[in-house]
């Protein structure tokens, strides 16, 4: 003759709760009377009738429900207090065809983690919230929670929950359902039959919900917690239906899933192609093969070049030039901006290092070989820098007289007032650069090298500009 | 269109490079300077491939949703800078306790408190040496240039799987905001799902916590958690050594500052001393062996140069048990220790003129 079971565990849990420590494998540890038996009961029920066990992840918190994962049988994760809207995000996000349930308290999800359950709300991530409100701590020991009733007797208000002091107790069916995002929101009470009747509803549409990608859905339980609140069954059940519902009132705050299309998230791609074309730059022309090296003395040694100036004359992109310039022919190269308040207004630098060996210290702040200064302060501020045999090239729209030393090599430009002429202030940069050039040109290099240069900054202008081509033209 | 794997890239935007490159698939972060150009590379770079990047409300919530990629199988990071990853190591520690694997990238600032946003290295002490509650550690791979921005983050990703831990690169502001040349790696495909992941092509039974109420238990996953640890420091120490063959003294230092270091061995070695330079490249597991040889060979002091009050220079006398004398050259508040006055502090030490 077959087992007649006449009283059974819902198959969406273990029948045998091995995940629980202890010799105790078939109990709960909840408290008798506590509601979270009576809300697990519903979801395991739910979970079995929807087919949903193999791809539902439990994400249990801190608080009474910390073990729920003992119990369901689907993936659990435990999450650190407060934080399980965080880690729902992320697997629903990663696993999008997963039901993704965030199991919270009243401390966990309206105090210490009110911010995460708020903002993945707004932004409507697929998951389904089960919130349990209990107005008070239960794990921890009685202590007022942000649910706390006023006048309630707590370990933390001995004198009654003072509203001048810590005031009203949160709603959070009133305040998620005021974000556009979410799709459904309901306030149920584990109290009486049909109360608990309506929560089971309340849990099978918040699932549905998220089998169905429609989004955010969050049902909050006022639940009994008689061990803290030193109630019976029967004053318990008072408390809810008669205190706790006048200030939290029972009801949907908003449920407007069937207006909203299913929730779609990109796929993760490993195309090997896909990711050189991204990532990987264009190949431009005017390369030189991985031996090239200039011959010219100069570029045999480190070389330390220092560019400064306002904020906006391009500083950042003459030095980006230059580097660029140094890498397509072979140098390993270093850039290093000044970065941060100083570039929003004020002054600009950069340092931009030459070496065919390793780039030892990235900052050009001491026997610079090249400075260009595009304003007084610049000149003020970094002449000190330039090596006693070093080159200064300087706009000499804004700048007069440098006091350089003996040996030092000076270039005066009148940059600003060249690039105004040819209708174009911000183009300044670009007549220091062809300034270099020439100057480089015409004192460093041999022939074949000067031609070289001139390929070699063609092809870091398109290079540099690539993102905006009617620059580079 | 032909394609190189020669680049010029910020620091910051290597570690992006680099997480892709290694088939990272999540990247979640909150702004902060001065490592926001990492968050700004993921968010154009991330989607158009499909990967995914949120702007997390919170240091907070970014490393939950970290630790929540990570369970579900997922190679998940995120990045921030010292101040964001003092919030975020509640998160760290559960990641730890969790034995997940993470990666999480620290962009320097100056400290403590608001601080300012120039280069620091004043995280040491709370990256290294645990940072979060409990008896746990990170390994912690410290970059020194832009090159290694990118292949350090790779290898972030394969120690974090190899041990189940999160993998901290550690850099600071100036290796961020700075270009240099690179040669991208190339790319590898999805890890494969690991066995333990809460996802459905693996073991139902599966779970992920870090809570054992027993105190047997946790003394149980304790001991196991520092085997792994007494593991990885016998495996995974890395040191880049430079002219220290015949070396009488050595800097030791890391990150940018280990680049002025360089510089200055290269300036005293003009002049005739012999000073070489242990760069650690990783900081947990500090390279105690590659200290110990050189204490070995001769040589007769250290010059931790470092931009914080003086943190992995603790880590380098325990680790000869102080044998020989180690002398901090330091600044802080964001400044740069330059190479004239890292020469003038060894000079002055040692009487040199």
């Amino acid at each position: 003759m077959a087992d007649v079971v006449k009283f059974a565990k819902p198959a969406g849990f273990f029948d045998t709760f091995v995940r629980r420590p202890g010799p105790i494998k078939k109990n709960m540890h909840y408290c008798p009377g506590c509601g979270h038996g009576i809300l697990h009961k519903l979801i395991a029920e739910a979970m079995a009738d929807f087919k949903i066990k193999d791809h539902t992840v439990l994400i249990a918190p801190v608080g009474c429900a910390v073990f729920a994962y003992y119990y369901f049988d689907c993936y659990g994760v435990s999450s650190p207090h407060g934080r399980a809207p965080a880690i729902a995000t992320a697997i629903s996000r990663t696993n999008p065809d997963d039901v993704v349930i965030s199991y919270q308290g009243d401390g966990d999800l309206a105090s210490i983690g009110f911010n995460h359950i708020l903002q993945a709300a707004n932004r409507g991530e697929n998951m389904t919230v089960f919130f349990v409100n209990n107005a008070i701590y239960g794990m921890t020991g009685g202590q007022m929670a942000p649910t706390t009733l006023p006048g309630q007797v707590t370990q933390t208000s001995p004198w009654g929950r003072s509203v001048e002091e810590t005031g009203y107790p949160i709603k959070v069916c009133e305040m998620i359902s005021q974000f556009e995002a979410p799709v459904y929101v309901e306030r149920c009470a584990l109290s009486t039959v049909p109360n608990i009747m309506k929560a089971r509803n309340a849990v099978r549409k918040a699932i549905q919900n998220s089998m169905n990608k429609k989004g955010f859905s969050l049902v909050e339980f006022l639940s009994g917690c008689p061990v803290n609140l030193k109630m019976n069954a029967e004053q318990m059940n008072a408390f809810l239906n008669e205190k706790m519902t006048k200030f939290f009132p029972l009801g949907v705050y908003k449920d407007v899933a069937d207006e909203r299309a299913p929730v779609h998230h990109p796929v993760p791609t490993f195309d090997r192609e896909k990711v050189i074309e991204t990532l990987y730059p264009q190949a431009f022309d005017h390369a030189v093969e991985d031996n090239f090296r200039y011959k010219s003395p100069v570029f045999q040694k480190e070389c330390k070049v220092k560019i400064s100036g306002f904020g906006g004359q391009g500083v950042l992109s003459l030095g980006h030039v230059m580097a660029v310039m140094g890498k397509l022919r072979n140098f390993n190269v270093s850039w290093l901006p000044s970065y941060g308040p100083e570039m929003r207004g004020g002054t600009a630098n950069c340092s931009v290092v030459f070496s065919h060996k390793h780039v030892g210290s990235p900052q050009a702040d001491y026997n610079c070989d090249l400075m260009i200064c595009m304003n007084q302060p610049s000149v003020d501020k970094f002449l000190g820098q330039l090596s006693p045999k070093g080159v200064l090239v300087y706009d000499a729209s804004t700048i007069s007289n440098p006091p350089t030393g003996p040996e030092q090599t000076v270039y005066g430009i009148r940059a600003s007032d060249i690039a105004a002429e040819m209708g174009n202030q911000k183009m300044a940069n670009s007549v220091i650069l062809g300034a270099v050039i020439q100057m480089m040109q015409e004192c460093l290099m041999n022939e074949d090298e000067k031609d070289d240069l001139d390929r070699a900054v063609e092809a870091a202008l398109n290079e540099s500009f690539a993102s905006k081509p009617e620059l580079a033209a | 269109m032909k394609r190189t794997n020669k680049i010029l890239l910020k620091g910051n935007e290597a570690v992006v490079y680099g997480a892709l490159l290694a088939g990272c698939e999540c990247y979640f972060g909150y702004p902060i300077t001065p490592a926001s150009e990492i968050a700004h590379t993921a968010a154009r770079l991330f989607p158009k491939l499909g990967r995914i990047f949120i702007q997390a409300e919170c240091e907070i919530a970014s490393i939950n949703m970290v630790l929540g990629a990570s369970a579900a199988g997922r190679r998940a990071m995120t990045a921030s800078s010292g101040l964001g990853i003092s919030l975020k190591q509640e998160g760290v520690s559960y990641i730890a306790g969790s034995e997940l694997p993470a990666v999480i990238i620290d962009v320097m600032r100056g400290g403590p408190g608001l601080g300012n946003i120039a280069p620091e290295q004043a995280d040491y002490n709370q990256i290294v040496k645990g940072g979060g509650h409990g008896s746990y550690k990170c390994i912690v791979l410290a970059p020194g240039s832009v090159q290694e921005m990118c292949d350090l983050t790779v290898l972030a990703f394969d120690l974090a799987d190899k041990y189940r831990t999160p993998v901290y690169v550690l850099t600071d502001g100036m290796i961020g905001q700075m270009m240099e040349k690179l040669e991208l790696p190339e790319p590898k495909g999805r890890r494969p799902l690991p066995e333990w992941a809460l996802n459905r092509e693996c073991p139902k039974a599966n779970c992920i916590a870090s809570i054992y109420l027993d105190t047997g238990d946790l003394e149980k996953v304790n001991i196991r958690l520092n085997k792994k640890y007494d593991e990885i420091k016998k495996n995974e120490q890395r040191a880049e050594e430079y002219h220290m063959e015949d070396a009488e003294y050595a800097f030791v230092a890391y990150g940018i500052s280990s680049r002025m270091a360089r510089t200055a061995v290269d300036e005293l070695r003009s002049e005739g001393m012999k000073i070489g330079l242990i760069r650690p490249q990783t900081l947990f597991p500090f390279p105690a062996d590659a200290l110990n040889r050189a204490v070995d060979r001769g040589v007769k002091e250290f010059f931790c140069v470092e931009m914080s009050n003086g943190q992995m220079i603790d880590d380098v006398k325990l680790s000869i048990e102080c044998r020989r004398p180690v002398t901090l050259i330091n600044r802080m508040g964001g400044n740069v220790p330059s190479v004239e006055e890292i020469i003038q502090a060894v000079k002055a030490k040692l009487g040199v003129k």
